[in-house]
């Protein structure tokens, strides 16, 4: 071989088998997250919030930006989660939080799983409209159930113990800040393994051509299913994070407003890239934060305009537009 | 010499219409066999009942004396069966080096790996780059497959083929879309692939064919019409009234 | 046993006139679909605009009721054509994905827009008289307006038939819906045949909003609280499908009043166990192609 092709194949090598190394800029979010405690300490429960729609919004990205999965009824699984969450506080008397977030996110893997199985033979517009539709059912029957969710009311008596024990919850949600940070971290550990990981390239290749991965011998629908179920139970973990830190939950964790709502955060910070979870839940929760207590009607059209110019011109968000700028201006090799 | 692939009567029909009439073909270990017959014969709907994309409506595969007829896609390729398709079905937004990385990571089993040690993604890595090494592709290792040229594209899609370490390779006009003046790199390819590799070609160029096929089985209307060594076929007085005789275009 | 059937028999009605309304919004859209392949999420912000301009025209005009709904449809039609030239046409050939985002996006600007113009308060409208009390059809008495709906619904449908059965244009419409490329190759005009279609679409989705604001209600949450609704009828009757939206309407109307009315607390259940029981078994709709 020649040497530049010698060359060109070690350098080639080296950029697949590190390319999930750490990123120094990697540690911006966490530093942010640590500084907003710092500068923001009054805010902490949005803070809470902002966290848990990120779980929630990495959770969509998996299947929707990596495996090119169009589902409008995730939430259906951060509700299930939420309320296998707020029950087994509520109605079993169990009030450890962190083994409430593993039953919350092991109850919805099932159902992740059990629901993938049936709707991931569908494609296109059926698979739209069956997630909408199941989301919607697992609402009205949760509405029934009232008994056991409390129906229109909501679901009351939550309490959490303190976290091992030690660290009580305070008025300031401070505890609940970090907490949440806590049940982030490993998390996004989990996806960014994922992503990075030959599992995770495959997906990309599902989504950018299911055809060829087909020929090419992969089990398509047992990888979807799998990773349609990892989703849910991260979507799940979130919706019990949701129930422990507003002690209460009600329909709304189900609704397809919240499925759109994730949907469009993430869309609005960038698919398939991990951090545009972060930067879309930021993003609209502030935004949302200060602009829809101003004007809810403006703010509503704020974001249906904000969603039109991404899909027009902002493909990938903002996450897509600042790799396109870092790579006009010469930061980052293409 | 015991056949590798066996088509057997095969027989496929779109409602009333009949696209594969009772085929039969064979391939041994090392086979050089090429499949010619006018546009619409059914060669690449062939190639699409062998790899499983299409269930036939009657007929049986064997591959290795095993019946896999009923088998999906997957397992045909991890039986050792691999296609290119005549128009390229890439990753365009991946990286060469990935397209062909996928292909291995599927064959080796590590594309179940949801975990990533730096030994097995290196192992994947350079797998995927001898085959790169194969065609001549190393220096485009990094780069989008849709920021290469059309010929080149086509050596990627030859590449993954390859990357299945198959039994048996079917490819679709490898040459299709390829201009004139680099159509051969690929045939160079398409030459320096395993002796004992089972090669079932469909192609076009007459030149090609005969230069690199040992049988030729004709394809009209969905049935064969002749099968045999390249100089009966170039002799058949059939196949020249329909295919051969017609025209100056090979 | 007597009241159970009186019972029937006015779920039934009642029913089949949300189904008239659920029709007349959604066929525009289930033709749409069908030809040009676009998930248009925003189509019931047509509804809600001919609901809008309907009840303008009322109160500020004194244009008649009937005369205002023909207006909507027209009005609407035309104002429509901009957007399908503007905002849809660059996205046929986008994804799914890409499609609801921006139609979703429009719907959240309708709304917007709307409530800027017109106040969140649903607006008031003044049926006139001759449609209001009951009308007796010998067996039993039936409320006027709602039978009102049902005829122009039967209408509107047995027109569509006609149009798309018998003329020239619904011919080249059907052939189109059937296999785009196909009638372009033999000379039709796609695009021009879809900015009709959109706008005939837009226009009859104006009208059954002008006819719906009496019974189901308008406020500028309407093109979002009734978009799963519309959707469901495209998805189960089968995109590009008139008879499949005339029929997946009236089993999702009929199944929806039924279950409201014996299940209050669940009774919206219904429908969605049957559109995902009629999907999971024919993904295409009961009348589309696979």
């Amino acid at each position: 071989m020649t040497g530049s092709a010698q060359a060109a194949r070690e350098a080639a090598r080296r950029h697949f088998v590190g390319r999930d190394r750490w990123h120094w800029a990697e540690a911006l979010p966490w530093a942010a997250a640590v500084g907003a405690f710092v500068v923001f300490p009054d805010y902490m429960a949005l803070g809470t919030q902002i966290v848990i729609a990120i779980i929630f919004a990495l959770s969509l990205d998996l299947i929707l930006g990596y495996a090119g999965i169009v589902t409008l009824g995730h939430a259906a699984y951060f509700g299930a989660g939420a309320y296998a969450a707020g029950m087994l506080s509520a109605h079993l008397g169990w009030h450890e939080p962190i083994t409430g977030l593993l039953f919350a996110g092991f109850v919805t893997g099932l159902l992740g799983l059990a629901s993938g199985l049936i709707l991931l033979r569908y494609h296109g517009l059926t698979l739209i409209m069956l997630t909408l539709a199941v989301a919607i059912m697992l609402q009205e029957w949760a509405n029934v159930q009232e008994r056991w969710t409390g129906g229109f009311d909501g679901l009351l008596g939550i309490t959490i113990e303190p976290l091992f024990g030690l660290f009580e919850y305070d008025l300031w949600g401070h505890t609940y800040y970090w907490y949440s940070l806590a049940v982030l971290f490993p998390c996004f550990l989990v996806a960014r393994r994922i992503v990075h990981s030959p599992f995770g390239l495959s997906l990309v290749g599902i989504r950018e051509n299911t055809r060829r991965m087909h020929a090419v011998g992969t089990p398509v629908f047992a990888r979807l299913v799998a990773v349609y179920t990892i989703s849910a139970a991260m979507a799940g973990i979130g919706g019990g994070l949701f129930a422990q830190s507003n002690a209460f939950v009600t329909l709304d964790v189900l609704s397809f407003s919240r499925s759109g709502a994730i949907l469009i955060i993430l869309i609005l910070g960038g698919t398939g890239r991990l951090y545009g979870a972060f930067i879309g839940a930021v993003a609209y929760m502030l935004l949302e934060d200060e602009l829809a207590k101003i004007d809810p009607v403006l703010w509503e059209f704020g974001v249906g305009l904000a969603l039109v110019l991404a899909v027009m011109f902002f493909r990938n968000g903002v996450l897509g537009a600042a790799e396109r700028l870092a790579r006009a201006v010469g930061i980052v090799r293409s | 010499m015991t056949a590798l692939l066996e088509i057997d009567g095969l027989q496929k029909h779109f409602g009333a219409l009949q696209v594969t009439r009772d085929v039969n073909l064979s391939l041994e270990e090392g086979a050089r066999h090429a499949l010619i017959g006018p546009n619409g014969a059914g060669k690449t709907t062939l190639i699409n009942l062998v790899t499983g994309f299409l269930a036939p409506s009657a007929g049986r595969i064997r591959l290795a004396g095993e019946d896999i007829t009923a088998l999906g896609q997957a397992e045909r390729v991890k039986r050792g069966i691999a296609r290119t398709f005549q128009i390229n079905q890439l990753f365009l937004g991946l990286s060469v080096l990935d397209n062909v990385a996928l292909a291995v990571a599927e064959r080796t089993g590590s594309a179940w790996s949801l975990l990533r040690s730096p030994r097995s993604s290196a192992t994947v890595a350079d797998e995927a780059l001898d085959y790169l090494d194969r065609l001549s592709l190393t220096a485009d290792a990094l780069i989008p497959v849709r920021e290469l040229p059309y010929g080149r594209q086509r050596l990627v899609e030859i590449a993954i083929a390859l990357a299945l370490e198959p039994r048996v390779l079917l490819l679709d006009e490898p040459a299709a879309g390829v201009p004139s003046t680099e159509s051969h790199i690929i045939l160079d390819a398409v030459a320096s692939l395993p002796a004992d590799m089972a090669i079932l070609i469909i192609e076009h160029d007459m030149d090609v064919v005969f230069q690199f096929a040992r049988r030729i089985t004709v394809l009209v209307g969905g049935a064969v019409l002749v099968e045999g060594p390249p100089d009966a076929i170039a002799a058949d007085p059939q196949v020249r009234a329909v295919y051969l005789g017609e025209g100056d275009h090979g | 046993m007597q009241q159970a059937l009186a019972a029937a028999v006015s779920i039934v009605f009642d029913g089949f006139a949300y189904a008239m309304l659920l029709f007349m919004i959604s066929v525009g859209l289930s033709v749409t679909m069908g030809l040009m392949g676009f998930a248009n999420l925003a189509h019931g912000a047509f509804a809600m605009v001919g609901g809008y301009v309907t009840v303008t025209l009322m109160n500020a005009a004194g244009v008649p009721f009937l005369l205002a709904l023909v207006l909507a449809f027209f009005i609407v039609a035309v104002a429509s054509v901009p957007f399908e030239r503007v905002l849809y046409r660059p996205l046929y050939k986008a994804g799914e994905l890409d499609q609801v985002l921006l139609s979703i996006g429009l719907v959240f600007m309708a709304i917007g827009a709307v409530t800027y113009v017109y106040g969140p308060q649903p607006p008031g409208i003044a049926i006139p008289g001759f449609l209001k009390g009951q009308v007796d059809l010998g067996f039993k008495s039936f409320p006027t307006y709602r039978v009102f709906v049902i005829a122009m619904g039967l209408a509107t449908v047995l027109s569509l038939w006609y149009g798309l059965e018998r003329t020239i244009v619904g011919a080249r419409i059907r052939a189109a819906v059937d296999n785009r490329r196909m009638a372009q190759s033999v000379g039709i005009d796609v695009d021009r045949l879809f900015m009709l279609t959109f706008a005939l679409g837009s226009g009859l989705a104006a009208f059954g909003g002008g006819l719906a604001v009496e019974i189901l209600g308008l406020s500028p949450r309407f093109a979002f609280l009734y978009l799963v609704q519309f959707l469901i009828v495209v998805a189960v009757g089968g995109l590009g499908s008139v008879r499949g939206a005339f029929v997946a309407a009236v089993i999702l109307g009929v199944v929806d009043t039924a279950g409201k009315y014996t299940w209050p607390e669940g009774g919206a259940f219904f429908i969605y166990a049957v559109t995902v029981a009629v999907l999971l078994v024919r993904p295409a709709g009961l009348f589309g192609r696979a």
